[in-house]
């Protein structure tokens, strides 16, 4: 039994074999019905923070594994609203549960849940930090639609600085070869001098750059994310960037061989117009969730498909 | 006493913190949480010749005063080029240098605002491990936000 927390320890072995259950998954149908591989497991899913995609991709990612899913919504639904600890409730976790599957508003709780509670955990998003299984499912995508994640050029665009599918996604390509990286983002939103250096030791060619057209023409994958209103500390900060760095169809209009990725919910930074385009790669990644999460959670659990 | 020798009084049983970068003696009083109302005798040299360090240093001498474990710690975040004496009856018993460890626990405090050894009722001990050693740097364990040498200061929890 294994955690899923931090994407740099999922080494570039541990992906692809992840991308070999999920193709297995899909080509024996197993995503769309049940089966018994995790029969009789109670798997916790735990979100006290808003979710939508990826709490129901998870529960029937669970529920297609056979497990039962006991999904705790909000804070208010488990005793923290009556002042228990977070300590406290993951230890309740670790007794009645044999996996935990948790989205917490802090960074780094899901770290913290791995060292307090003997079952697995995986990260289904710690606030700004990291949200692994997203990234999984966004270079399974890629690979899917390209065939390859090496030797591609990516421009990753926006919120690059609260983002955490943005820093997860970045750090994931630490364990492949792109040929460059573009970080695309205002001033304001720009990556962390943390993530830079942790980028910059872990090997990736990058370049920061504030235009996104300027990079557009010299890129394969374009990864677009929101800008997180809900983490800026300062309301004025977020009127002063929300609506940049918008995708538009005449960006992309001529551009046969690119795709585009979004980890969704969008506001207005993608435009609709390029949904029904080849290059709309975003609902695909809908699409590959819940197969992508039903191998993390087995591999997680130990099991073998 | 030679011409070379430093003009500050020995001690007899305590101890003495040598070779501190200059300028960071009061960073290592602050974290000894010696204020000078505690009743130790202190003596404290800044900006003195250093042969080792090739330049100036900060001396601190503390009688009747042994530093704990977490103490040399802190110290090694803030003095990495100290060396510290351990006196006793007015002769060197220990002559140790610090070390930066490569985990620090409850020393430093994350600089993230949001992050989870942050939440104060939780009560979770900050972790931080080394990541460099020249300059000095170390990285939260739980969400991965950096410390620099320089900064090390500001982030001491003690």
């Amino acid at each position: 039994m294994r955690d899923f927390v931090d994407i740099t320890e999922i080494d570039r072995n541990i992906i692809e074999h992840l991308f070999e259950m999920s193709d297995m998954i899909i080509n024996r149908h197993m995503h769309i019905r049940k089966n018994n591989i995790l029969d009789g497991k109670n798997i916790i899913l735990a979100f006290f923070e808003p979710s939508t995609r990826t709490r129901l991709s998870f529960e029937i990612a669970v529920k297609r594994l056979g497990a039962d899913a006991l999904t705790v919504v909000g804070e208010e639904a488990v005793s923290l609203s009556k002042g228990e600890s977070f300590g406290d409730t993951l230890r309740m976790f670790d007794i009645l549960g044999d996996l935990l599957v948790l989205r917490h508003k802090y960074d780094g709780a899901a770290k913290y849940a791995a060292e307090m509670v003997k079952i697995p955990v995986i990260n289904a998003g710690d606030g700004k930090n990291q949200h692994p299984t997203q990234a999984i499912i966004d270079l399974y995508t890629v690979y899917k639609r390209l065939g390859q994640i090496d030797g591609l050029n990516y421009a990753v665009v926006g919120d690059l600085r609260y983002a955490r599918t943005a820093h997860s996604f970045l750090l994931a390509l630490t364990h492949f070869e792109p040929k460059n990286v573009y970080l695309v983002s205002p001033p304001q939103l720009k990556p962390s001098e943390s993530l830079i250096a942790e980028l910059r030791e872990r090997g990736l060619q990058f370049y920061l750059s504030e235009n996104l057209e300027e990079v557009i023409d010299m890129v394969d994958v374009i990864y677009v994310t929101r800008i997180q209103k809900e983490r800026f500390p300062d309301p004025e900060e977020y009127e002063k960037v929300k609506g940049s760095y918008r995708l538009t169809y005449e960006m992309i209009k001529n551009r046969k061989d690119i795709i585009v990725l979004h980890p969704l919910p969008r506001v207005d930074e993608l435009d609709t117009r390029i949904d029904n385009t080849q290059a709309a790669a975003y609902f695909d990644q809908v699409r590959n969730a819940v197969p992508v999460r039903m191998s993390v959670v087995a591999w997680s659990a130990g099991v073998e498909l | 006493m030679s011409k070379k020798e430093l003009k500050v009084s020995r001690i007899k049983n305590g101890t003495v913190i040598d070779h501190i970068p200059a300028g960071r003696a009061m960073e290592v009083l602050r974290i000894l949480k010696i204020t000078g109302k505690e009743g130790f005798m202190v003596l404290i040299a800044m900006n003195v010749y250093s042969k080792k360090l090739k330049g100036k240093k900060d001396i601190i001498k503390i009688e009747g005063k042994f530093l704990s474990d977490k103490e040399t710690a802190a110290i090694s975040l803030v003095a990495p080029t100290a060396t510290i004496n351990i006196i006793k009856d007015g002769e060197v018993k220990e002559k140790k240098g610090v070390k930066a460890p490569t985990l620090v626990e409850g020393i430093l405090k994350c600089p993230n605002p949001v992050c989870v050894s942050r939440i104060e009722r939780e009560n979770i001990s900050s972790k931080f491990i080394k990541v460099s050693e020249n300059p000095l740097t170390y990285k939260c364990v739980y969400c991965g936000t950096r410390i620099e040498e320089s900064d090390i200061p500001k982030y001491l929890n003690m």
